[in-house]
């Protein structure tokens, strides 16, 4: 069972605000895909190397080239705001 | 260094890896650019974009872990580390958890008494870095910040010691270890400034004897490896105080205020330690061969402290000598060069660790940088051994040598510096020079020996340096004694 106080804090670094009831509702909703997928601890997996990936593939790599051109009002485009060639955001308390 | 605490330190160490362009997209990866003018899709995270990892970061990454003697985990992979900070645009960074490039390694320091010290390396890993914030207006009132996301993206690599490290000296002395094994390796410039190398530390203080550590706090923001002493100095005495009049030393991060020097609090940041990573479902794994492993072993150069010890032996040096004529490859490279062909090696040490280092400090440029080479050195030391030149006017030389590249010979027939051995010429000046002066000559035959330095400066002086001074003085002799 996944607490309320977990769903807060799990809500708090995903930096959503929930209401109590969706703290409440989610709590339960975690809890069920958690015992669902809690099933898996069932199996016995002694001697079983960890899979990370479905795809038996590795190693993919680029050669260190550079091959993007300056392309920096159209990536300021996508962004809310900006200023001067610069991305403008919500004042950031200062921490130094 | 208290006697009832001791110190325990481990250092966190980020370099920036030399690349053209980014760890996982085709940006450039250059330093100075204009903001955001080195921004694609992928470095700026949106969405149906995937990254591709970089060859040569990957190699580069490699190399500092064989270096410092890491073990490679064969199977490796890339995890995401999740946290929100404007810096970071995907709202996650790419970096390794589990299975690192590297794992247990080590750095042999020398201690102010000259011992060796091993410092155990817990891991290194190959990381994205993030983009750079400017703060609007003053600290704490700015409504705006803004986001140049040129350096997200840039190779990193993170190398992560043990709590090995005894005093703020033994870490000062670990960085200068780390940052010599960069640069030999040719894989970061390790500019502090320009933030290619950063150093976060983790310091504790524990009674003498006891077993386990004590609370540590995580000072960041140093921004030299003076400040890196300074701060953890600071550290060591704070925690010290806080320990002898019985309190706790609280577990947090601190900032080095550079100009109050002194260590401050950061709050609020222990809530957000907590990066829930997982594997990067974008990038597939890495599996490194023994093969790879070990062409990665036959690439790496002879690393700064090998090349001081085979310099001692090699060389007949002074451990002082070795050490800074490997303080960088370029400057070992020029003494072995100029000790190939000159054969007192002690005498073309003491000419690099002296007119050279003091040339280049004055020309602000790095060794590799100047015209000098091994031969014209050499040749240099030739001509002060032949009596050619006078190692006074050799200075002159050796630095039109290193500015212009002009061989030494060439110097010393331009500008007419040969060394007047010749004793009719010699003489005939030293005659003018005793005649000019008769009341030093009677000193000088009423016993005061010592003004015949003034005639022989006298003689310096009017033949510009270039007379021998064993020569003139023998000669002011004779010529005394006819008067
Ligand atoms: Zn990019």
């Amino acid at each position: 069972m996944i607490s309320r106080e977990e769903i807060a804090h799990i809500a708090e670094l995903a930096s959503l605000k929930l209401t109590e009831e969706e703290k409440e509702e989610f709590s339960e909703q975690l809890s069920d895909v958690l015992n669902y997928i809690n099933k898996i601890l069932e199996v016995d997996t002694e001697g079983v190397e960890p899979t990370y990936y479905p795809l038996p593939s590795s190693n993919i790599l680029r050669e260190d080239e550079v091959t993007n051109q300056d392309r920096r009002q159209e990536m300021l485009e996508q962004a809310p705001d900006k200023e001067d060639d610069q991305f403008k955001v919500p004042g950031i308390e200062q921490k130094e | 260094m208290s006697k009832k605490y001791e110190t325990v330190i481990g250092l966190e160490v980020h370099v920036q890896l030399q690349t053209e362009s980014k760890l996982f997209c085709g940006c450039s990866a250059a330093y100075g650019a204009e903001p955001n003018s080195n921004t694609c899709p992928i470095c700026l995270g949106l969405p149906g974009t995937l990254p591709m990892l970089n060859k040569r970061a990957l190699r580069f990454a490699l190399q500092a872990s064989r270096a410092a003697d890491c073990q490679i985990n064969q199977f490796s992979k890339f995890d995401r580390k999740n946290y929100f900070y404007p810096d970071l645009p995907k709202g996650y960074q790419i970096s390794q958890y589990d299975l690192p490039l590297g794992y247990d390694g080590r750095i042999t320091i020398e201690t102010e008494e000259g011992e060796t010290k091993e410092i155990g390396l817990t891991r290194i890993h190959l990381e994205e870095d993030a983009g750079k914030l400017i703060h609007a207006g003053s600290v704490g009132d700015s409504a705006h910040s803004y986001v140049d996301y040129n350096r997200g993206g840039v190779p990193l690599i993170e190398i992560v010691s043990e709590p090995d490290i005894r005093s703020p000296e033994e870490a000062r002395a670990y960085l200068n270890a780390l940052k010599q094994i960069i640069l030999y390796l040719g894989i970061s410039d390790c500019n502090m400034e320009e933030g290619s190398l950063r150093c976060d530390a983790n310091v504790s203080l524990r009674t003498r004897g006891d077993r386990e550590f004590g609370i540590k706090a995580e000072v960041k923001n140093m921004n030299s490896f003076r400040a890196v002493e300074r701060a953890l100095a600071y550290e060591v005495k704070r925690q010290e105080k806080l320990l002898d009049a019985g309190r706790k030393v609280v577990q947090e991060t601190r900032t080095w205020d550079e100009s109050r020097q002194e260590t401050v609090s950061m709050r609020g940041k222990e809530e957000a330690e907590d990066y829930r990573y997982f594997p990067e479902p974008d990038l597939m794994p890495l599996e490194i061969s023994d093969e790879f492993i070990e062409e990665i072993d036959d690439s790496l150069p002879e690393l700064p402290l090998e090349k001081k010890h085979r310099f001692q032996e090699q060389y007949d040096l002074p451990a002082y000598d070795a050490g800074v004529l490997t303080q960088s490859r370029e400057l070992a490279k020029l003494f072995e060069e100029s000790a190939g062909k000159y054969d007192d090696a002690k005498e073309v040490s003491n000419w690099l660790m002296g007119e050279y280092l003091r040339l280049l400090k004055e020309n602000e440029v790095e060794p590799g940088q100047d015209e000098l080479n091994g031969e014209k050195l050499a040749e240099l030391l030739e001509l002060i051994e032949d009596g050619t030149i006078s190692s006074k006017i050799a200075k002159e030389v050796f630095e039109e040598t290193f500015v212009s590249g002009k061989a030494p010979g060439e110097v010393v027939e331009e500008r007419g510096l040969k060394q007047i051995s010749d004793e009719d010429e010699l003489a005939e000046i030293v005659a003018g020079i005793v005649a000019d002066n008769p009341e030093v000559v009677e000193d000088i035959k009423g016993g005061k020996d010592k003004a015949i330095g003034f005639l022989v400066g006298q003689v310096m002086q009017e033949t510009r340096g270039k007379a021998n001074p064993q020569l003139a003085n023998q000669l002011i002799r004779e010529e005394i004694e006819k008067h």
